[in-house]
């Protein structure tokens, strides 16, 4: 007799948060109505949310290897910062190649960081938690070395970009004065969903992400079977490094200023939303697709709180502590009942056969 | 007797490092400035000086540590929400103060006990998630980490009230008459504590136990839910001092501002001690020597004019080179050194035996 493949946890995980999103969106749209039945709300949570998009995307690939990275907040300051400062400093007439080296620069910062960190980690083993917290540290500081004062971005060619829209005119909605308004998706946005399908290929189609699933459930098997454990998660750090770089351009080209407080504490949010997506922090369980929706879900929070009559920073933190306490219960109970029915399971199987 | 002498030999290993980076600490301050480490009687009758503020400043997060190292030893992980539970027990301490009216040496021991009551209460939430609901602490203490400083807002409301009272100075700064800042005392007071805690009670050997392998100390008799919710209530009381101690400080609860980041200083006070993060053995002195460290780090670069919001990138390249100096491929690397000097050194006088 065929059976039916059960879910694996983190399928099952990742459709709970998914689950939730929709039907979170779904009751927004209900009783809040308004912005929520436009589909530009939806981009506009895109688009605000990019980086925070890229970075749940380095933190998923750390933590199912069993690591953690919080320094990606600090990096996304520090790109930003000396990004700013670059177009600023920059000459205005050759305008292509200014961005790319601006590119350049944030790849290279974040891919520094990476690089640092990793070979810290792996080859010296030392506690991830300790070297990625330094690694906070050292950006945060470098970045208010660069300006301790705002950095706007006065860069023509890049402001230009910044203004560069994707128009999706079927999603669009009709204004009061009778024009078709298209919706609009930000390149930040765009970039994100890229990276969001490549980190997804590379983590189930590429030597490399099988080996870190491998490392992350179990190192002393992952060295059994072959696999350079210290290779592997040191190219994890890599990867995280060169994802959170990135999400400094992104963030630029969001908002093109430089803050010494950019992107401050951004590595929780992305630690969170990577939870609600069914990662597990210690290691070999997860998914990018579902931390994309753990992001969706906590932006979607805290749009919810701004349009309805509790607006108060303070109900969207506990809104979202509440969230997050929710879906971690949520995940320690499904996997406990889980567990004990496999492990009842093989009772009986082992019943049957004696 | 022998067991005695291998376990206190392998204290001073673990505990090695952390001296070491303290005395280079002190070296170079000598060497680059000999008057910094000069204490002088204020005319308040107040002992002033570099040193003095090190180790006056560094009482919050020392005695954070504290509670810190029996979470880390006996979890596996650490609490990084005590930043925001020390501001809401802050809170709590000026809520009763206020609802009591006046504020009286009762009102104040009334407010510390109801202060440390519910920082108990906040961290057995933090407890129960990790010991019961097995989640990794990190995470489970994420929640409160994000929402625990709208948790205080909520309590203390907006206004900041001022606690004008010699009582809060005393507690705060200095008792009149006594040249020593009190929240030094307090510190003491803790370390006092916890040593005849350790000393007449099981927990440092069931805490180890616990961490080192849960199911073996289990099924020893060891109740680890009971032993990881008790490290969390040590870490509630821990918090609470320290939120006073903040309020005291400054006399007024400001939510967004106490004790801020202090949960990070407070792990990498552990990890520079010399304590494993990932549980097992412990020393809490390594914690409060990595505490003093990373304040003497501070204080030291304010000393050479480093910009307050850049100490942090000169700190973190200290923590690193500590810990790199800790980490164990460094150790294993110079032993080996060690050994083959021993042994040409042994082959040597071997051979002069031999002649």
């Amino acid at each position: 007799m065929k059976r039916r493949e059960p879910l694996t946890n983190t399928q099952l995980l990742m459709t709970i948060a998914i689950g939730i999103f929709i039907g979170m969106y779904a009751l927004a749209m209900a009783f809040l109505g308004g912005g929520f039945l436009k589909a530009q709300q939806f981009f506009d949570i895109l688009n605000d949310n990019s980086f925070l998009i890229l970075l749940g995307c380095a933190l998923t690939i750390v933590m199912i290897g069993g690591g953690i990275n919080i320094s990606v907040g600090g990096v996304v300051g520090l790109t930003v910062m000396a990004c700013a400062l670059y177009l600023n400093g920059t000459n205005i007439e050759n305008s292509t190649l200014s961005i790319s080296v601006t590119l350049l620069l944030a790849l290279g910062i974040g891919l520094a960081f990476g690089i640092g960190q990793g070979f810290l980690i792996s080859y010296m083993e030392i506690q991830p938690f300790i070297v990625t917290l330094a690694g906070m540290f050292l950006a945060r500081g470098l970045t208010t070395m660069l300006s301790i004062y705002p950095v706007k971005v006065t860069h023509e060619g890049f402001k230009e970009l910044v203004k560069q829209k994707l128009q999706i005119p079927f999603l669009g909605y009709i204004a009061k004065n009778g024009n078709l308004i298209p919706a609009k998706l930000e390149i930040g946005a765009i970039v994100a969903l890229v990276m969001l399908i490549l980190t997804w290929y590379l983590l189930k189609h590429v030597k490399l992400g099988r080996d870190i699933y491998a490392l992350g459930g179990n190192q002393q098997s992952a060295l059994m079977l072959g696999i350079n454990v210290k290779r592997s998660r040191f190219l994890s750090y890599v990867i995280s490094g060169f994802l959170s770089g990135l999400a400094g351009f992104v963030y630029l080209l969001h908002m093109p200023a430089g803050k010494a407080d950019t992107a401050n504490a951004s590595e929780m949010d992305a630690i969170a939303a990577s939870i609600i997506g069914g990662t597990l922090l210690t290691g070999g369980v997860g998914n990018v697709f579902g931390t994309f929706f753990g992001v969706l879900i906590l932006a979607t929070i805290k749009k919810i709180i701004v349009l309805s009559p509790l607006n108060d920073s303070w109900w969207q933190d506990m809104a979202s502590g509440a969230m997050l306490g929710f879906f971690i219960l949520l995940q320690s109970i499904v996997l406990s009942t889980r567990e004990k029915r496999k492990i009842k399971a093989a009772d009986k199987a082992a019943l049957q056969k004696g | 007797m022998n067991a005695k002498k291998t376990r206190k030999a392998g204290g001073i290993g673990q505990l090695m490092i952390p001296l070491i980076a303290l005395g280079v600490l002190i070296l170079f301050n000598l060497i680059r400035d000999p008057g910094f480490f000069s204490i002088s009687l204020s005319n308040t009758g107040v002992l002033t000086g570099n040193l003095v503020s090190v180790i006056d400043s560094a009482s919050e997060l020392a005695i954070i540590a504290m509670g810190m190292t029996l979470v880390t030893a006996s979890c596996g992980g650490q609490d990084i929400s005590v930043g925001a539970v020390g501001a809401i027990a802050g809170s709590i301490f000026v809520c009763t103060l206020q609802a009591m009216g006046r504020i009286t040496i009762w009102s104040v021991i009334l407010g510390i006990i109801f202060c440390i009551g519910v920082a108990i209460m906040f961290c057995c939430f933090n407890g129960t998630l990790v010991s019961v609901f097995k989640i990794q602490p990190m995470i489970a203490t994420l929640i409160l980490f994000s929402c625990g400083r709208s948790i205080a807002y909520w309590f203390s409301g907006s206004a900041t009230p001022q606690l004008s009272s010699p009582i809060i100075v005393a507690m705060g700064i200095t008792i009149p008459g006594i040249p020593v800042p009190t929240p030094i005392f307090a510190v003491v007071l803790m370390g006092i504590l916890l040593s005849l805690v350790f000393r007449f009670t099981n927990l440092r050997l069931y805490t180890q136990s616990v961490g080192i392998n849960q199911g073996a100390a289990r099924l020893n008799g060891i109740n680890p839910v009971m032993i990881k919710m008790l490290s969390f209530v040590i870490l509630g009381v821990c918090v609470a001092i320290a939120g006073v101690i903040g309020v005291s400080r400054i006399g007024q609860i400001a939510h967004q501002t106490l004790l801020v980041e202090i949960e990070m200083d407070a792990i990498l006070a552990v990890a520079i001690g010399g304590n494993s993060l990932g549980g097992g053995r412990f020393r809490v002195v390594g914690s409060v020597i990595g505490a003093y460290i990373i304040k003497m780090l501070t204080i030291t670069l304010y000393a050479m004019s480093v910009a307050p919001a850049n100490v942090k990138a000169y700190k973190a390249i200290v923590i690193i080179l500590i810990v790199l100096a800790g980490s164990p491929v460094i150790r294993n690397r110079a032993a080996v050194l060690l050994n083959r000097f021993r042994i040409g050194k042994e082959t040597k006088a071997a051979a002069k035996g031999v002649n």
